[in-house]
């Protein structure tokens, strides 16, 4: 809320307190810490939770028990939640608009974010029922065995979004993972949270079961440690990392063999149903097959 | 080693797989730009035939300087041969490779037995064939690679270095180089300390196959050898399969590098069994699960979870199962189990029984005697054991099965999903809607169903969480060795 217009038929604008997203609910961080967030002109926008290890213990306690509900359903059915995202964010086109503008955007910047951000929600609901088809496979195994492979969700997913953008950023750091059936807590952008907060909002009125997608802000270097580290988080996704980074991140998840992805909002391939298959695990099944009177069957 | 079983009515004869016919010099240098030549380090290390406990040969010690030729020699071949060739005549030399191992499979199943301790009849009717299946079935992809990969333009990676245990020497090997050069990489392979023997043959198999110098390279020794081609600056890819512990080493060296990287690790497997499961073949495939290969099975199927109204049926005909495996010579082609792989790994698993019997758990040892020389385990079975006990949480890597029971299907679920493993699992029941219920929620990178320890090269085998990354066989396994764009 930069301007702080008053006129004298609306009185005095009410001002939004921005929290984070945790388990479908609205806390503010345990911690009662905060990071003020400021325009180009120095004006406040808005006091911008500063998430404790505790928050996002609390997140991934909440994303782990989301986890099999959301695994459960239907590819059919996660694929019009994620379009249904895209209907509720597409009303809401100027509140994002201005609060991009707020964060520095030009008019013409924040127009075109908005609408990749929902051109993206929309691309991304359609692969839910397809990439499992793309990417499995029949195997001709030589013995008498029905054997295929399909992905499976890793589980629960931590991710840091880019801190170059305030919107589509946010929805690439964490929309290819619950594509794909997995639960997610995410660290918004750190310069620029207040949209990530505000699509939380959209997310929530969006059939997302609660704790499916976790929203913490707060700046990285104090997170890192615990993202990379924690024992229940099975994918960590980075992007646009600072080189020094890596090294500290690889270390820590060796501790429980994460699959660690690193991206470049700048690169090629935001659309690749790769993104999904990043965060999925290869199963494969044997059953035997039965042979009668010495008639061989395969597949 | 005939049958020793005391009650006994009749014995089998022993039936001896002649050794005559095998050559196995006395000294092995390293493989390196398709030259045998010693080690800079001038040390040799002895290995054992762990049946007997006799020296087989002597094998070159890799050191750092070793390690740095082989991968420049790999890197040469990457620059000017192998990478510059079409995909179609790539395909061809690794096609040759496999049918020289069919030519000399007899040969290669008894020296794996020698030195590795298998019984031959694994090593004849599993290991060898796979081995060369493996390397038949990825001849043919290699000008085919476009097609795996759709809008992904699929490219080799460069050099790759690649770590392998012992308990399947050659078929390992066969796992790691097929993919690797049909793909269009040149290997550094490092086999493990106490099986080098049919690594070391299959080097001379492969200058056999005419393979330009450098392509493959094979160097031996221990740990620190393997350390030093982690470390090496001018690989581009680490594959390894072993232990979890050398894994998350491995992982920790490699953060902040470029290096890619694939793990497959360890595992303490969940084995179900429903009381509407065939009982007799369910009991087979325990047995298949947990005592195949003495249980130096990654995938091994050590934890077995039966409903609680069939468990005294299942522990009464498993323990009448494993009364009839004949433990011993693993050149005698009626053993069922052979030997323990070297004496370390003996005291391991002995350490984990004193610990079992320890927790106060009933343990059952199969009525066999064993040889008196060399290193060897009875089959064994703890039952009614906790989940939280060591025994039903750690590999073991041998022959030993930790049983529990269970009344409901989200109570096994649970159970078997509650180990930071995930490579395999099995499930035994004659409901095909109960399978898919149980194959859809088992977190593990396998499941076999009303089957165990089944392995193809067109199907991919790897883990989840600390089982490690990546797939090897298939066509999944087949993006660990390329880049992808997009």
């Amino acid at each position: 809320m930069a301007k702080k217009n008053t006129s004298s038929t609306e009185g005095i604008a009410v001002m939004k307190t921005y929290k984070l997203f945790i388990g479908g609910a609205f806390p503010r961080t345990e911690s009662g810490r905060f990071y003020p967030l400021r325009n180009g002109s120095g004006e406040l926008i808005a006091n911008v939770c500063l998430s404790s290890r505790k928050d996002f213990r609390n997140a991934v306690v909440a994303a782990g028990k989301a986890q099999s509900g959301w695994e459960g359903k239907s590819a059919y059915n996660r694929s019009q939640i994620i379009y249904r995202i895209a209907e509720m964010l597409q009303q809401k086109k100027e509140l994002f608009v201005k609060e991009m503008k707020d964060l520095g955007y030009t008019d013409k910047r924040a127009n075109d974010e908005f609408s990749a951000s929902v051109n993206y929600l929309v691309h991304f609901a359609g692969w839910c029922d397809k990439y499992v088809q793309v990417f499995s496979s029949v195997n001709p195994v030589a013995s008498s065995h029905f054997n295929f492979s399909v992905p499976e969700p890793m589980g629960v997913v931590a991710s840091f979004a880019s801190n170059k953008s305030a919107l589509l950023g946010f929805l690439e750091s964490f929309i290819p993972a619950i594509c794909g059936g997995n639960t997610v807590v995410v660290l918004a952008s750190e310069d620029m949270p207040t949209c990530a907060i505000t699509m939380s909002e959209v997310l929530a009125t969006s059939d997302v079961p609660g704790g499916t997608v976790n929203v913490l802000t707060g700046p990285r270097s104090e997170l890192l440690y615990h993202f990379a580290s924690h024992m229940d988080v099975n994918g960590f996704v980075i992007w646009d990392a600072e080189s020094a980074d890596s090294i500290a991140i690889g270390q820590y998840a060796a501790e429980n063999v994460k699959r660690v992805s690193y991206y470049n909002s700048d690169g090629a391939g935001l659309l690749s149903p790769q993104r999904i298959m990043d965060l999925q695990e290869i199963k494969t099944t044997w059953h035997p097959i039965e042979n009668i009177s010495g008639a061989g069957s395969a597949y | 080693m005939a049958k020793t079983k005391k009650d006994s009515s009749w014995d089998l004869s022993p039936a001896p797989e002649s050794t005559g016919h095998v050559k196995i010099d006395k000294r092995y240098d390293l493989f390196i730009d398709g030259k045998f030549v010693p080690p800079s380090t001038k040390k040799y290390f002895k290995t054992v035939n762990p049946a007997t406990e006799e020296t087989l040969s002597e094998i070159a010690l890799a050191g750092e300087k070793d390690i740095d030729r082989a991968v420049k020699a790999a890197r040469k071949a990457y620059d000017t041969t192998w990478s510059k060739i079409s995909a179609a005549e790539r395909g061809k030399y690794i096609f040759r490779i496999a049918r020289l191992i069919q030519e000399r499979a007899r040969e290669f199943a008894v020296i794996e037995s020698l030195d590795g301790g298998k019984p031959i009849r694994e090593s004849r009717d599993v290991d060898v064939p796979l081995a060369a299946a493996h390397f038949f079935y990825h001849a043919g992809w290699a000008d085919k690679l476009d097609y795996a990969f759709a809008n992904s333009s699929p490219t080799s990676i460069g050099v790759v270095g690649q770590i392998i245990p012992w308990n399947f020497p050659l078929l390992m090997a066969a796992w790691k180089l097929a993919p690797a050069l049909a793909c269009g990489n040149t290997v550094v392979l490092k086999p493990a300390e106490t099986t080098s023997l049919t690594a070391l043959k299959l080097a001379e198999l492969i200058r056999d196959a005419g393979l330009p110098d450098g392509v493959v390279n094979i160097v031996t020794g221990a740990g620190e050898t393997g350390k030093a081609l982690v470390g090496h600056s001018d690989v581009d890819k680490i594959a390894f399969t072993g232990s979890t512990e050398v894994g998350k080493m491995i992982r920790r060296s490699l953060a902040g590098t470029s290096t890619r990287l694939t793990l497959e690790l360890g595992g303490k497997e969940a084995n179900i069994v429903f009381e509407d499961a065939a009982i007799d073949q369910a009991v087979e495939g325990i047995v298949n699960g947990i005592y195949f290969n003495q249980g130096h099975v990654c995938c091994a199927g050590s934890r077995l979870f039966v409903e609680e109204n069939v468990a005294e049926e299942v522990i009464r005909k498993l323990k009448h199962r494993m009364d009839q495996l004949i433990v011993g010579d693993p050149m005698d082609k009626n053993t069922d189990v052979g030997a323990i792989n070297s004496k370390g790994q003996l005291q391991t698993i002995e350490e984990y029984l004193k610990a079992g019997e320890k927790d106060g758990f009933e343990m059952y040892q199969s009525q066999v005697a064993v040889p008196k020389k060399g290193y060897w385990c009875r089959p064994t079975l703890f039952t009614h054991v906790s989940q939280s006990s060591i025994i039903s949480k750690e590999e073991i890597f041998g022959p030993v099965l930790a049983m529990q029971t269970f009344r409901t299907i989200d109570e096994v679920i649970d159970k078997a999903n509650n180990t930071p493993y995930g490579l395999s699992a099995g499930v035994w029941t004659d409901k095909g809607s109960k399978i898919f219920n149980l194959t859809s929620r088992l977190k593990a990178g396998v499941v076999w169903a009303n089957t165990f320890n089944k392995f193809d090269p067109t199907s991919p085998f790897g883990g989840y969480k600390e089982s490690g990354f990546g797939r090897e066989g298939g066509l999944h396994g087949l993006s660990a060795y390329l880049k992808l764009q997009g």
